[in-house]
């Protein structure tokens, strides 16, 4: 079982969780820049949370099916189709053998999640598959996807080939079979235009001037173009430290926001390095990190403060629901859906 | 600066070593100080108790000149006496997480005695033989890994610009690069990339104006008063006087960078033909 790119989008890539453990060395973490879209995806097709999946950026590829496939889109709406007809996100697709997955116009957020039943299937290489484009290794040959690629595909649960076996008579009909239940509005992250990130205070934080620390929280911030999986680039206001101070590098972390001499903040996405020698301004609360990643270069984030306390009871609730809704997910591939 | 923030901001602090939040899924052990041996090898010894300790909800350790970070999940984080976690299912916490894990390190600190006795002592350019008998003491012995460099010509070519700026010739910098043995402080920067304490500062030179936009793997390079290795093909500023065949980063390697903290490194000069006929699996 695999599944072939047929045409290239702008950066596709094989992405899990991460590769934790290395840092220590040096290694970065990478993985899904939105781990819940991704996550939820795994999820929808019967895969653990931490399997291998397509992160799919702004002008998505065109993908063929070798066989009948059980896949799930999520995060970001980059207008997905097969045979011309519009494919539902959040919820469990059944694709027909042969048949073509494509993506249009990017109508909201910036990055797409594809998750097939059974997980991308490429080596793992120090306890993950996610593709680290610097030192070009894990994904698809440590790089981004192109035309041409083929992607084994591994083995699919078994509430996942049962799920299938039940329509596969259905599907050979159709091109795909979207479910009609689907992970609902108040369950996903709310991407939107405009978002307010929140943050707690960095390590540096009360070494900016006050002034400062009121234009974090007042201004509107513009995601520049230089902006990547390595970190967000902002402009909007000049953020100054009180006295300059001499900084030893130490460890950042996903959505650690250093400012630069400049004092143009950068808040650092999946790709960061390791360590860094910035004054750490303030710190993106977790639950806010999907929503973060589905901002586009050229659009604006406000920031709001919150407590450390706050953030990590946020970060559990979300925790817990995702737990649920995998317990849900689980439910109805069994019955056919909710009753 | 930092030793203004050494032991005055938070009060109950076991030993004056601040334990702060790194965001909601990380915290951050800060000995304080400036780049020390013997702060060095507190480090290292509270890292290889912590490994040991294998603490529920704890990821991975960041180990730097003078601070531990913690990545942590607060899912999994369990309180050590009640073995209870953080929170109820309805979302409630029942704990902090980020407290409850500052309370088993501060534990862990003070049984350690790992204690802050002095804010003096610097000593970057300690005598080399009383430090790695230091480190020694502090955990198991330190790993010598010996580095072959092929200096000058292609493989360094900035070591004339070096040796005019020093007022030294080409073979007085290899020498006094050679002579030193040199500590793994952290590894960062790039997968497997040291920073490295101990070199001469006869040989210390400022870094290029413009900085090369990709310098080739395993060259050695001097910036300031460090040197160190660049294990990938990255942008980077410092002045290249020679290049090792040995591979720095090793990704199918189950420990991927040839060199960790507290390695002592010592660099010996090879010729162009050694370097042309190395093979990695000989060493």
């Amino acid at each position: 079982m695999s599944l072939s790119i047929i045409k290239q989008g702008l950066l596709t890539t094989v992405q899990d969780l991460g590769r934790y453990g290395y840092q220590e060395q040096g290694v970065i973490v990478s993985g899904a820049m939105d781990t819940f879209a991704l996550r939820a995806a795994n999820i929808l097709v019967g895969n653990g949370t931490g399997a291998a999946a397509l992160e799919i950026t702004l002008r998505g590829p065109a993908i063929r099916f070798e066989a009948d496939a059980l896949i799930a889109i999520c995060g970001g709406d980059l207008s997905p189709t097969i045979s011309s007809e519009d494919v539902p996100l959040w919820r469990p697709i059944l694709v027909r053998a042969g048949e073509v997955v494509e993506f249009g116009e990017c109508r909201l957020g910036a990055r797409a999640y594809l998750a097939v039943a059974g997980g991308i299937d490429v080596p793992i290489v120090l306890q993950s598959r996610s593709t680290y484009l610097r030192a070009g290794i894990g994904g698809h040959e440590g790089r981004a996807l192109r035309a041409g690629d083929v992607l084994p595909i591994g083995t699919a649960s078994n509430h996942a080939v049962c799920y299938m076996k039940e329509r596969q008579a259905a599907l050979q009909a159709v091109p795909f079979l979207a479910a009609t239940w689907f992970i609902g509005y108040t369950a996903q992250p709310v991407y939107r235009d405009e978002p307010v990130i929140r943050f707690v205070q960095g390590r540096e934080y009360t070494k900016f001037t006050l002034d400062s620390r009121a234009e974090l929280v007042n201004r509107r911030f513009r995601v520049t173009p230089q902006s990547d999986r390595m970190g967000y680039r902002l402009e909007g206001a000049a953020l100054r430290l009180e006295a300059s101070i001499e900084l030893l590098s130490e460890a950042v972390s996903f959505g650690t926001i250093q400012v630069p001499p400049d004092g143009n903040p950068i808040i650092l996405m999946a790709d960061r390095q390791t360590v860094g020698g910035y004054p750490k301004m303030a710190q993106v609360a977790s639950v806010d990190l999907p929503v973060l990643a589905q901002v586009k270069p050229g659009e604006r984030i406000r920031f709001a403060e919150i407590s450390l306390e706050e953030a990590q009871r946020e970060y559990i609730s979300a925790e817990l629901s995702l737990l649920r809704l995998a317990t849900y997910v689980q439910l109805y591939m069994k019955t056919g859906g909710p009753r | 600066m930092h030793s203004t923030i050494m032991g005055t901001q938070e009060e109950g602090n076991v030993h004056h070593i601040p334990i702060v939040p790194l965001g909601d899924r990380a915290l951050l052990v800060d000995w304080g100080g400036s780049i020390a041996r013997h702060t060095h090898e507190k480090i290292r010894t509270f890292c290889v108790k912590l490994e040991r300790a294998a603490i529920s909800g704890i990821i991975e350790l960041i180990p730097s000149y003078t601070t531990v970070t913690i990545v942590y999940d607060p899912m999994e984080l369990r309180d050590s006496a009640t073995g209870e976690r953080c929170y109820r299912y309805d979302g409630q916490l029942t704990d902090s997480p980020f407290e409850l894990l500052k309370g088993i390190i501060e534990g862990m600190l003070c049984s350690m005695e790992v204690v802050m006795e002095s804010s003096s002592a610097d000593c970057v350019n300690s005598n080399i033989s009383t430090s790695a008998t230091n480190a020694r003491n502090a955990t198991n012995a330190a790993t010598i890994v010996d580095i072959p460099v092929c200096y000058g010509g292609a493989f360094g070519p900035d070591l004339l610009e070096v040796a005019e700026h020093t007022g030294l010739s080409p073979q007085e910098v290899i020498a006094l690069h050679c002579g030193q043995s040199y500590l793994v402080y952290m590894v960062g920067f790039a997968p497997g990339f040291p920073y490295l304490g101990g070199m001469d500062e006869r040989i210390a030179v400022p870094r290029r104006s413009s900085p090369r936009t990709a310098i080739t793997p395993g060259s050695v390079g001097i910036g300031g008063s460090q040197t160190g290795i660049y294990p990938l093909a990255t942008p980077g500023g410092w002045q290249l006087i020679g290049r090792t065949p040995r591979q720095l980063f090793r990704p199918h390697h189950v420990d991927p960078s040839l060199l960790k903290m507290g390695d002592i490194v010592r660099f010996y000069p090879i010729e162009p033909e050694q370097f042309a006929e190395w093979k990695e699996d000989e060493q």
